[in-house]
């Protein structure tokens, strides 16, 4: 398998590897896919309440590099988004961006899955009845 | 973080990329080329050629090449059949025999981990009105004797059991298998591939009717291999599966590669007259190599018997980082990956499951095949590299931090894709 140029970059200098308080409000994690599949993703995802822009983001992936590159790019655009703009990131765009083959796209579905499986993690904190609640109200319900 | 391709110190006498695929095939030894040489110039005659010193030469040759091979495993001359390689000696033997016994039965067993040279070629009997068991293996990746015994049935006419596998490299109960065909008068079959020249193979010994074997896992050329066929106690029959001309006792029509005989011919004898010390040298490389791993890194796991193994190989998985990013961040060293990653279909090593290891432990798999042409300081490197890069991955491996902490992956609710 030859890998690209990007894919080989992201694989030896993963971007955002880490992880983040799970039970922080602020905080939303995705963790997709399966060991028995060969690959699992944790995203994570911390939201400025107030303005619900992606203050920051970490990951840990265990796949293969393709995996690896797709989800260090994803912690890369995700940041600096808001969670409505987040939600645009198509694993398509990914796909691009990483020139990967097809029987590699499979990976770049799971970064997208993440993205969105962090997010809605997020939600399910904050946003209660398609309102978000207030940041003081979210802390105190912690 | 930094980098996860790592660039230990290379040793001196390390020549990179390193190759440690010995399972695969094998770099041909110059011993063996230099014995073909002549075969492709000025001896270019046909063995079939029966008026002429052309053909003659080349005819003794071929002779000579027998003699060679049937001393490594106890047969004689005449009971070596040329092939084009284990591929069609599997598919001539299972095929050949099938067709030959059909009156006496259809009921053929062989065995799950099996190459799919014996595999597919069991399907298609299948489909032909044929009945196939396959027999299951332990978590040692060997068969148990008691399942085989219970198989056998009054149409049972062949029984095809790999000697020695081609990615966990155990090694089957030969002896006794062979012992129960002949008690029940039943064929025994083996795909030899992996352990001729190897090991010790005596075939009358073990009872083995018929053999496969290839040039190319014993360090000479791809593309010529052989088959062995009892004639004595009992005649074995096999029904050609080429027509044409009539060579090898009208076996296996076509001209004959004399060249890649003469190859196949002088690897065993090389692999007979080095069998000892090579396999105290693999033992001890694979075993350093073994120890090396283990005993720098956590939740490792050896795959198949460690007792009954080929000294070259070494199976292992590295749980919690996947096989094919491993491979791409030592991507100096030849070595195999029984994660799905790597295969063409997704599908994780069917070797590894049928051990009942869960899914996640073929993704983490690597094969280590040692061979011929392999040094210590090869294995220092590899040992070395391995770590760093499993060391690395693991730093990005959720599963690896979950196992940390205490969480049983088992238990966790994946969303499974
Ligand atoms: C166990 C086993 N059987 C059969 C084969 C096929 O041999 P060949 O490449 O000579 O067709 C191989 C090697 O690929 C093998 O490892
Ligand atoms: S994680 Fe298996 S192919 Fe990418």
């Amino acid at each position: 398998m030859a890998y690209s140029e990007k894919v080989i970059e992201h694989y030896n200098n993963p971007r955002n590897v880490g992880q983040m308080d799970k039970s922080s409000t602020e905080v939303g994690t995705g963790l997709v896919g399966a060991p028995e599949c060969g690959d699992v993703m944790r995203l994570q995802i911390k939201v400025n309440p107030l303005t619900r822009v992606i203050e920051d983001a970490k990951f840990k992936t265990f796949g293969c590099g393709s995996a690896i590159a797709s989800s260090s790019l994803a912690t890369e655009w995700v940041k600096g988004k808001t969670v409505d703009e987040a939600l645009e990131i198509k694993n398509t765009d990914i796909v691009k961006e990483l020139s990967l083959p097809p029987v590699k796209i499979h990976c770049s579905v799971l970064a997208e899955d993440a993205i969105r499986a962090a997010i809605g993690d997020w939600k399910k904190k904050n946003v209660v009845g398609g309102e978000q609640v207030s940041a003081s109200a979210a802390v105190a319900a912690n | 973080m930094s980098t996860v391709t790592s660039q230990p110190e290379v040793p001196a006498g390390v020549k990179l990329p390193l190759y440690m695929d010995n399972h695969a095939t094998t770099q041909m030894d110059p011993r063996v080329l230099e014995a073909m040489i002549p075969f492709f110039t000025n001896k270019f005659g046909n063995a079939a050629s029966r008026n002429h010193s052309f053909g003659w030469e080349a005819e003794q040759a071929v002779d000579v090449a027998r003699e060679q091979i049937a001393k490594l495993i106890g047969a004689t001359a005449k009971e070596i059949i040329f092939t084009s390689g284990a591929t069609e000696s599997n598919n001539l033997a299972i095929k050949g025999i099938a067709e030959m016994y059909r009156e006496r039965g259809n009921h053929i067993i062989t065995q799950v981990t099996e190459h799919k040279a014996v595999l597919d070629t069991c399907k298609r009997m299948e489909k032909q009105g044929y009945r196939v068991t396959y027999l299951p293996v332990n978590a040692d990746g060997l068969i148990e004797l008691e399942d085989l015994k219970r198989a056998m049935d009054d149409k049972t006419i062949l029984v095809t059991i790999m000697f020695a596998n081609n990615e966990i490299g155990v090694i089957q109960p030969m002896a006794e298998i062979g012992k129960l065909c002949r008690e029940r008068g039943v064929i025994f079959h083996t795909d030899a591939v992996q352990a001729v020249g190897k090991v010790p193979i005596d075939v009358n010994a073990l009872n083995i009717d018929v053999l496969s074997l290839t040039a190319h896992k014993i360090y000479g050329p791809k593309g010529v291999g052989a088959l062995y066929v009892r004639r004595r106690n009992p005649r074995v029959q096999i029904a050609a599966q080429i027509d044409g001309g009539g060579h090898e006792r009208g076996m296996r029509s076509g001209t004959l590669n004399v060249p890649g005989i003469v190859g196949l011919g002088k690897a065993c004898e090389l692999a007979r007259e080095e069998m000892q010390s090579e396999t105290e040298r693999l033992t001890a490389m694979r075993d350093r190599l073994k120890n090396k791993l283990e005993s720098n890194l956590d939740f490792v796991h050896i795959n198949g018997s460690m007792k009954h193994r080929l000294p070259g190989n070494l199976n292992m998985s590295f749980v919690h980082v996947e096989g094919e990013s491993l491979l791409m961040g030592i991507n100096d060293i030849a070595v195999s990956s029984g994660s799905a990653c790597t295969s063409a279909t997704l599908e994780p090593s069917y070797v590894l499951k049928a051990l009942g290891l869960g899914d996640d432990v073929a993704h983490s798999s690597i094969r280590f095949g040692l061979g011929r042409f392999n040094t210590t300081a090869e294995v220092d490197y590899v040992a070395d590299k391995v770590i760093d890069v499993v060391q690395k991955l693991r730093e990005l491996s959720p599963l690896y931090e979950m196992a940390k902490e205490g969480i049983d992956l088992t238990k966790v609710q994946w969303q499974a894709h």
